[in-house]
């Protein structure tokens, strides 16, 4: 370091510098000065042949296990659009950031992307805390923050972050609906919770309360650091509760269902999307039925009968021709790892990122993408209503249910519904989503 | 201005005296803060804003790791937990603007090397009695306990998703000239040249002799009239407000506190960084804050350009680094600020 | 009622992890006054071998012993050719050095089987309460306690790799070759390690699998106190039981809190765990 150069010049500086140091250590910091919206017509990424955009997804650490497959399904979505010829011939330049699910990585990422990589859009971007600490540095910087993967509420609040689109169905909402199909379907019997201890379980509770009441026979949480639910699980058992319903991810879906088959206990689940995705729990479970002195007893087993809601193509269903697409995809561009709903989750998020992107047209900037967004007719590959518009960000609107058979298959026991996050009613809705031969979303 | 700032470092024990300069201490430190504060400064001037933001970075890093040195290198007490007094400083500070946002930014500050100061007392006090191994299971699970607070309290303290903020940036008559991550990075690295400076001082007076006299043996320590336990507790109280104030800071330029950022990967890292670095020695501290915050950077482009697979693409930085903090300390007991003097002194004889 | 029973086997059973790998602590640091950060890391060498060998055999036990034996082996390499090194100029060093291989082989782990979980069966099978698995996992802690204990007061073996960690001058002089007893204390604590692994694995494994087990296994190390193996299970079982209580009576988000008061309370008593002799050899 060296300290010769010209101090003269410095000094004025220096007392300024000094000056302001001082100005701020005497105002208040939690007193922030309103400023104009961000500048919406520039197209930094965007090239004649390329666009650039990113995502902070936990690729190591501990969440990593359960959220790695969803940017691999978008990037092998992103290849064969690629290998299409693209996008009004622009190639998607898909970039992924490890923040290992620590908010503090997610904010330098997400500066970085923005700063260095000069992304278009966040697509996608993965977690509550994680992306919640850069949904204001997004909106202010005037970066599109597209379908953040989560169900929280906050996505959709388009007062304070109008450029946040929200993607999956709130959690307030699918628990509405499932506690709607549980009054229905289970007359008088009782019914216990089993959620996780952050907004998963705050606003899924908040919805199974408006359909259950006095069914309620306990509410047993979870952390998602204690992977331990033998406590749970007896009291669950021990309160007699015939239904349960799961507001948990995967890997706890699981273990609870572990911990009740080894305390002889059997209610109906009902989980939640999150946590639904029997390809990811086969592969779990199959551990245990293989060869173990439960033998004879297959995953599906576990399984058997479980009550999921659901708003995309789902893997069990090769009939279905977005799911079967999505398969012969992976197939083609994945990384060879079996595929699971969780890739699908991903897939479905970039096939529609790519539609959006289609309708902004030719001459991309930010505000064509805006404006696509809000005028998007969605059809798709989502299985329920998608909303992006006129101070609704919400994205999936509701949800329908499926229940699990042995031998692999899903059955759709209940139709798409949608519903609002506050108290308004559910109501049917008949949706059939285009082909993807029909969906354009590459040249 | 002759005299080159590394050869003001302040000097570990042992070492003989060669002080060219006879300021006292705390001047002296002031006067390496004002030239590093302006350093920076410099430095922001010429860069963007994601450099501003791994700087304020590098500069809470830094002051979390010099409390940590004061307390392992000083005092010989070996800290598993440092990451729980940053989150202390953190959700202090987080409240306080949420709660109170008129309060100025020094006050909030205050308030939060006080609150870190308290808990500094209370679990320096409870650890006082323990030596090695108990003292980093006992700080360990600290870090690892913590955490579980804001689970319990999640009304006050948010839950998982902790407490966002937001903070007043640059004041009205610079906008335009600076941005408001640089002016943060700016505000952050003059608290934390002032918080080093404390610690240099502390460090270089009577205080860190003690220290370092219980280190090397608490007996002898004692029969020479040396209080131990107050001292071991007073290294454990500066080493923590030096932490809480790290994490306030860290709040100030990110908005956001939650538990996921202050696991015990984090106090880890601390550590390692620290031994990495080169205990003993503030520059070390700043290497240890340089390797936190660029190093996965680096080792993450740096495995970018090979065409990996997935699996190999996302671990080989964690691998590479693990093996670095090996073969460092294998060579190097002293770590980076060993290699460092190493260079320097093949260079002067070179010459 | 049924709720304490069923609270007791479950903290019983989370309990046996934690002294397997509070025991394996305490050998290394019996062995080399570290607290060795690569336990971890053994138990992950191991039951990822076990994950792989298993099926390639089609028996459970057949991996299980391929475990064991690749958990102590790497043990003994590191302890030779990475820490011994480094350990020998600064203890702290030698800590760091632990969580550096820590670091290597979670990454390590993850680039060869991938960061996702797998599920990873019992040793026995785990229906009941207490399963046949939890019986197990108790009764294989309390044998390699009861065998430890055997080892360090009625061997020579013991007798040396204690003095080799003590006063490794003094015991070289008397003729004890201390560089083979540090090995040799590594590759036993490697071996409890992997078999705390193969109990702590279940039900599903992936890199960072054990960090929270390990922090519970230091938990209970530092409450049993580290100068004897039946300290690490009262440890562990304190431990695991105190968990399940406060769990199951005032909720999950307290477990780790428990922990931490556990620590305080102990260790604000007994400074060197509930088991430990008074300090003799301070002055």
């Amino acid at each position: 370091m060296r300290t010769t150069t010209n101090t003269a010049r410095r000094g004025p500086l220096a007392a300024l510098l000094a000056l302001a140091l001082a100005a701020t250590g005497c105002t208040g910091a939690g007193e922030v000065a309103e400023t104009d919206g961000p500048d919406l017509s520039v197209s930094p990424g965007v090239t004649d042949d390329a666009v650039v955009i990113g995502t902070h997804q936990p690729l190591t650490g501990p969440a990593a296990a359960g959220y790695m497959s969803i940017s691999r399904g978008a990037a092998a979505v992103f290849d064969h659009v690629n290998e299409q010829g693209g996008i009004h011939g622009r190639l998607i330049d898909y970039r992924v950031e490890d923040d290992g699910y620590d908010p503090a990585r997610t904010i330098d990422v997400t500066r970085e992307l923005v700063i260095e990589d000069e992304i278009f859009a966040m697509f996608g971007g993965l977690g509550t805390p994680t992306h919640g600490g850069v949904i204001d540095y997004l909106n202010d910087e005037g970066v599109p923050d597209v379908f953040p993967a989560s169900g929280a509420l906050a996505w959709n609040n388009t007062e304070e972050h109008p450029l946040t689109y929200g993607w999956q169905v709130d959690y307030t909402k699918e628990a509405k609906i499932q506690g709607q199909y549980i009054v229905e379907n289970f007359p008088g019997q009782d019914v216990g919770y089993l959620f996780q201890n952050d907004d998963v379980g705050e606003d899924s509770q908040e919805g199974l309360d408006q359909y259950l009441t006095d069914e309620v026979v306990t509410r047993q949480h979870y952390e998602s650091e204690v992977t331990d639910l033998s406590a749970q699980v007896a009291e669950l058992k021990r309160s007699g509760a015939e239904v349960v319903v799961c507001s948990c991810i995967p890997a706890f879906v699981a273990l609870a269902m572990l911990e009740a088959a080894s305390t002889g206990y059997d209610p109906q689940w009902v989980v939640s999307s999150i946590g639904g995705d029997t390809a990811t729990l086969q592969g779990l479970l199959s551990a245990f039925t293989e060869d173990t002195d439960a033998e004879g007893v297959p995953a599906d087993t576990f399984l058997d009968g479980m009550l999921i809601t659901s708003y995309m193509p789902r893997v069990e269903d090769p009939d279905d021709e977005w799911a079967a697409f999505f398969i012969d995809l992976y197939e083609e561009y994945g990384e060879g790892d079996p595929m699971t709903n969780t890739h699908i989750f991903g897939m479905t998020q970039a096939v529609m990122f790519a539609q959006v992107l289609m309708s902004a047209g030719p001459e991309l900037d930010r505000q064509a993408l805006v404006d696509a967004l809000e005028e998007q007719e969605w059809q798709g590959p989502g299985s329920v209503p998608f909303s992006s518009s006129g101070g609704d960000h919400g994205g999936h609107q509701g949800a329908y249910v499926v229940q699990y058979r042995e031998g692999g298959a899903v059955e759709m026991i209940q139709g798409p519904r949608v519903t609002d996050r506050d108290g308004g009613p559910i109501e049917e809705v008949d949706f059939t989503p285009l082909s993807p031969q029909e969906l354009v979303f590459h040249d | 201005m002759s005299t080159s700032a590394t050869e003001r470092e302040p000097r570990t024990a042992g070492g003989p005296a060669r002080r060219r300069v006879d300021l006292p201490s705390p001047l002296r430190h002031l006067l390496l803060a004002a030239l590093a504060l302006a350093a920076v400064a410099g430095l922001l001037l010429v860069t963007g804003d994601l450099t501003a933001l791994r700087l304020a970075a590098v500069g809470y890093t830094m002051l979390a790791v010099a409390g940590l040195q004061l307390l392992v290198g000083g005092s010989g007490q070996v800290s598993l937990g440092h990451g729980a007094f940053m989150m202390i400083g953190a959700y202090t500070m987080a409240l306080l603007v949420l709660r109170l946002p008129m309060l100025p930014l020094a006050g909030n500050l205050v308030a939060v090397v006080a609150v870190a100061t308290v808990a500094g007392v209370a679990v320096g006090a409870a650890t006082a009695r323990l030596h090695g191994p108990y003292l980093a299971g006992a700080t360990l699970i600290l870090a690892v306990g913590l955490p579980g607070l804001t689970h319990r309290y999640h009304e006050v303290l948010g839950g998982s998703n902790g407490l966002t903020v937001r903070t007043a940036g640059a004041p009205p008559f610079l906008q335009g000239l600076v941005s408001g991550s640089e002016w943060k990075a700016l505000v952050v690295w003059t608290a934390v040249v002032l918080g080093l400076a404390v610690l240099a001082t502390v460090s270089t007076g009577r205080l860190g002799r003690r220290m370092r006299a219980v280190r090397d043996d608490e007996t002898a320590a004692a029969m020479s009239g040396i209080p131990v336990g107050a001292t071991k507790v007073t290294a454990f109280v500066v080493a923590s407000a030096a932490g809480g104030l790290a994490g306030g800071l860290q709040v100030y330029v990110l908005g956001t506190a939650t538990p996921s950022m202050f696991t015990l990967s984090l106090s880890l890292t601390l550590l390692a960084a620290l031994v990495l670095g080169g205990i003993g020695s503030m520059w070390g501290a700043l290497w240890a804050a340089l390797a936190v915050v660029y190093l996965e950077i680096w080792l993450s482009d740096a495995v970018r350009a090979f065409e990996l697979g997935k699996d190999v693409e996302n671990n080989l930085p964690i691998v590479l680094f693990g093996v670095l903090l090996i073969l460092v300390l294998r060579f190097q007991p002293l770590g980076l600020h060993g290699i460092l003097q190493r260079l320097r002194a093949l260079l002067r004889r070179a010459r | 009622m049924d709720h304490f029973v069923d609270l007791t086997l479950g903290g019983l059973a989370s309990g046996a992890v934690y002294a397997a790998l509070a025991l394996s602590l305490v050998i290394i640091y019996q062995a080399t006054r570290l607290v060795n950060f690569a336990q971890p890391a053994l138990a992950l060498v191991a039951v990822y071998t076990a994950a792989t060998v298993a099926p390639l055999t089609g028996s459970y036990w057949l991996g299980f012993a391929a475990a064991l034996t690749a958990g102590t082996a790497a043990g003994a390499l590191v302890e030779r050719f990475v820490v011994r090194p480094i350990a020998r100029v600064s203890r702290l060093n030698g800590i760091i050095v632990t969580l550096g291989l820590l670091l290597v082989a979670q990454g390590g782990v993850g680039m060869v089987w991938g960061n996702d979980q797998h599920g990873f069966r019992y040793a026995f099978d785990f229906v009941g309460r207490p399963s046949p698995a939890d019986v197990f996992a108790l009764a294989s802690v309390a044998a390699v306690a009861v065998l430890l204990f055997c080892l360090y007061r009625h061997t020579p073996l013991g007798l040396r790799m204690r003095a080799a960690a003590l006063h490794p001058e003094a015991a070289r002089l008397s003729g004890v070759r201390a560089g083979l007893m540090l090995t040799a204390g590594w590759a036993i604590s490697a071996l409890i390690a992997s078999l705390a692994g193969m109990l702590a694995g279940p039900p599903f494994i992936s890199p960072n699998v054990f960090d929270a087990v390990f922090v519970y296994g230091i938990t209970a190390a530092v409450v049993g106190g580290l100068d004897n193996p039946f300290g690490a299970v009262v440890g562990g079982l304190l431990v695991g039981l105190g968990m399940s209580y406060v769990s199951g009576y005032a909720g999950p988000e307290l477990a780790t809190l428990t922990a931490l008061a556990l620590v305080v309370l102990v260790l604000s008593v007994r400074p060197d765990g509930i088991l430990s002799r008074p300090a003799a050899r301070k002055v």
